[in-house]
């Protein structure tokens, strides 16, 4: 893809005023890049026609920093939304796409976010159909926020939803935890530490899709546990259904390096943000297929079953430990600070 | 992970459960000093599994904990008088008398979350038109490491630069809850860390004067279960010796290096204990010739006092008098979303081990 580039090292408060510079920007950059027959029309907004009921999901992306190992926040703001519509049991098509950028960002930067966003866009098959750009003043912002709105058709055998859950249902985990938060985390300022470990952003609208091909209603329910960690979501989840969650923490899937990191910084990986990953509720019967089916897709090779719904400890998550012992998993409170020692 | 998965080892943990039971035959109460083996103790769910005689009583060993209210109102004086403040990241939660750091910094403040000192040395480099205060709380562990960036910014010049300090040491604390007529406790596991510094010939003779047994123990399940052990069999036997069960660490003399650090920029003298009080030569104070990094006298900041919270029995909780569920504000008034008191704040705190662990279960019996 090529962009033109601009008569400007970076962007500055012209660029959203709304006049030529706006313009400029719009078309050599973000026009060019997404081009399809719905922005093409250049107007205030797109219509488009839907012969299922639709899934709606927005979502604001404010990483800091923007560029971290295995990707952006334009790929994260693609990703993030695609998969919040899919989680709705739901195939996603068209996004909104709305930039708050401060003054003073690069235009290589933003040219690389935009590729990024188109790149992520095409990967999952979506068109970004409408969007805004406004530039506020530097020190109020922090680079770029970007906000996604998806619009998704409902797969016509999905039925997501925590009122399908009940006592026996198995809960699984498409792949490993805590790796996204851990690539942010060893590269924030001051916190730099040498590592491979990667954000395993990415789209799991095709994953997602094949579920419900195969067992439709009978998966009960998905959702990917981003920010808050797993603890969090499976903790809202006990709290909705009135039910216990029993998990085992041998099951939780973990990359040797991401445990280590959280090692070292204090830090509890059923706390950190995932992007990659997504959990389902699924009837027992089935279980052992799901986790076979997804082990075939490179985004689920490391399913695994970790625990269960159950009559005891309602609206609680429970853990067994590697020794034997129970611990109560409860949701986040605030940000998970490091501890002094 | 070497040294990690070994010792989360499900059937040598069992082990030693098994002989822990087979062992006890009367009730003991062992305090684990340190925070971080409460935090190990009720993550892994060892105090269920633990028989019945041996109640484990926790200690004050966690930094946050026993940082003074006042201390933690100077960190946000200082960040409003436009101060950079950098500290440890589990203390900027914890309430003052009005607000916490993190308050604090909502409303503008310079707060900066460090995991080492030395960064806040780099910091004042890089912003020489502003002073830059690391709020230097923290055991024996921690005194290495901010010793050496006081040592760090005398070598290199650095004028604006100084610490809050609230550095308080172990054995003294011991002593204090020994001394106190409500004690009950029959034998400590002594802190790892602290012990991987200071090394443990200075617990030989308390050990002898109060008749109890230390063992040295270290944080994952079957360092607990193995120091509770060893705990147990002296007790059982009438013993009372310092043993060291975290020997893969922790040496009888310490870190030498990090020992020599410590003496040459603090000295001993008189601490305030959060929720304990003041307890004489219990923690560091700069030496005078480090007195130009003292940040309380550098800002006029000493003279802040601070009540505490008088529906908090924190006091009872860091001498190990009281369980944190039989204060009648926890989990009510007192969670870690609004915390009364510093144990309900850091994961480390008594408090908060018990909120988000254990206590939630204990209720649904």
């Amino acid at each position: 893809m090529d962009i033109q580039k601009l008569g400007y090292d970076s962007i500055n408060l012209g660029h959203g005023s709304g006049g030529l510079m706006t313009r400029d920007l719009l078309d050599n950059m973000i026009f060019n890049t997404f081009s399809n027959p719905f922005l093409n029309q250049k107007h205030d907004g797109s219509i488009v026609k839907f012969n299922n009921p639709i899934a709606i999901s927005t979502d604001s992306f404010v990483v800091s920093p923007i560029f971290f190992k295995g990707g952006n926040i334009g790929e994260l703001a693609v990703n993030g939304t695609v998969n919040d519509v899919a989680m709705c049991g739901a195939i996603p098509k068209y996004l909104s796409l709305a930039f708050i950028i401060e003054e003073g960002l690069k235009i290589n930067e933003f040219r690389d976010i935009l590729n990024s966003i188109k790149k992520a866009a095409d990967t999952s098959q979506v068109q970004i159909i409408t969007g805004d750009t406004k530039v506020v003043e530097r020190g109020k912002g922090d680079k770029i926020f970007i906000n996604t709105t998806g619009f998704g058709e409902v797969h016509p055998k999905a039925n997501i939803s925590t009122d399908n859950i009940k006592v026996g249902d198995k809960i699984i985990l498409n792949g490993q935890i805590a790796q996204h938060g851990m690539a942010i985390m060893s590269q924030r300022q001051g916190l730099e530490f040498e590592s491979d470990i990667i954000s395993d952003t990415t789209n799991l609208n095709f994953l997602i899709k094949d579920l419900l091909d195969r067992f439709g209603k009978d998966i009960h329910f998905f959702r990917d546990p981003t920010r808050g960690g797993l603890s969090s979501v499976l903790s809202e989840i006990a709290t909705d259904i009135n039910n216990g969650i029993l998990i085992f923490e041998n099951k939780l899937p973990i990359e040797k390096q991401v445990a280590a990191a959280c090692e070292i910084l204090g830090l509890d990986p059923l706390y950190v943000a995932n992007e990659g990953v997504f959990l389902t509720i699924v009837e027992a019967s089935i279980a052992d297929e799901v986790v076979d089916l997804m082990r075939k897709d490179d985004k689920g090779k490391n399913a695994v079953c970790i625990g269960e719904i159950t009559k005891d400890h309602s609206g609680k998550v429970v853990m067994n430990s590697h020794i034997g012992g129970k611990r109560i998993v409860s949701p986040l409170m605030g940000e998970q600070l490091p501890r002094i020692c | 992970m070497k040294y990690l998965s070994e010792y989360r080892n499900f059937e040598a943990t069992k082990s030693y459960l098994k002989l822990i039971e087979k062992t006890v035959t009367k009730t003991w109460k062992i305090m684990e000093i340190c925070g971080g083996q409460t935090h190990g103790l009720v993550k892994n769910g060892i105090l269920d599994l633990l028989p019945e005689k041996v109640q484990m009583i926790h200690g004050p060993g966690c930094p946050v904990c026993v940082t003074p209210l006042s201390l933690i109102d100077k960190a946000i004086e200082l960040l409003e008088q436009g101060v950079i403040v950098c500290s440890f990241g589990d203390m900027i939660r914890v309430p003052g008398s009005k607000k916490s750091l993190l308050e604090a910094k909502a409303n503008g403040g310079d707060l900066r979350i460090l995991y080492s000192p030395l960064e806040a040395v780099t910091i004042s480099k890089n912003n020489p038109d502003k002073e830059v205060v690391f709020f230097a709380v923290g055991f024996e562990t921690t005194a290495p490491a901010n010793a050496l960036s006081v040592i760090q910014a005398q070598k290199e010049g650095v004028k604006n630069y100084s610490i809050l300090v609230s550095h308080v040491l172990v054995p003294p604390a011991m002593e204090a809850i020994l001394d106190d007529e409500f004690c009950n406790i029959n034998a400590f596991l002594g802190a790892g860390h602290v012990c991987a510094i200071m090394g443990y010939n200075e617990y030989i003779p308390l050990s002898k004067k109060y008749k109890i047994p230390i063992v040295i123990t270290g944080f994952e399940p079957l360092d607990l279960v193995q120091g509770i052990y060893m705990a147990v069999c002296q007790l059982e036997q009438g013993k009372y010796e310092v043993e060291n069960q975290y020997a893969r660490v922790v040496k009888k003399e310490g870190n030498t290096a990090a020992i020599d650090v410590i003496t040459k920029v603090f000295e001993i003298g008189n601490r305030s204990w959060r929720g304990i009080g003041e307890i004489p030569n219990s923690g560091y104070v700069l030496k005078s010739e480090f007195k130009a990094f003292d940040a309380e006298s550098k800002f006029g900041v000493s003279e802040i006092q601070a009540p505490e919270n008088s529906d908090c029995i924190a006091g009872l909780v860091l001498k190990g008098i009281k369980k944190p569920y039989e204060c009648s504000q926890f989990g009510k008034a007192c969670h870690p979303g609004n915390p009364l008191g510093a144990p309900m704040v850091s994961s480390e705190g008594a408090c908060a081990a018990y909120y988000h662990f254990s206590n939630n279960l204990i209720s649904l019996k």
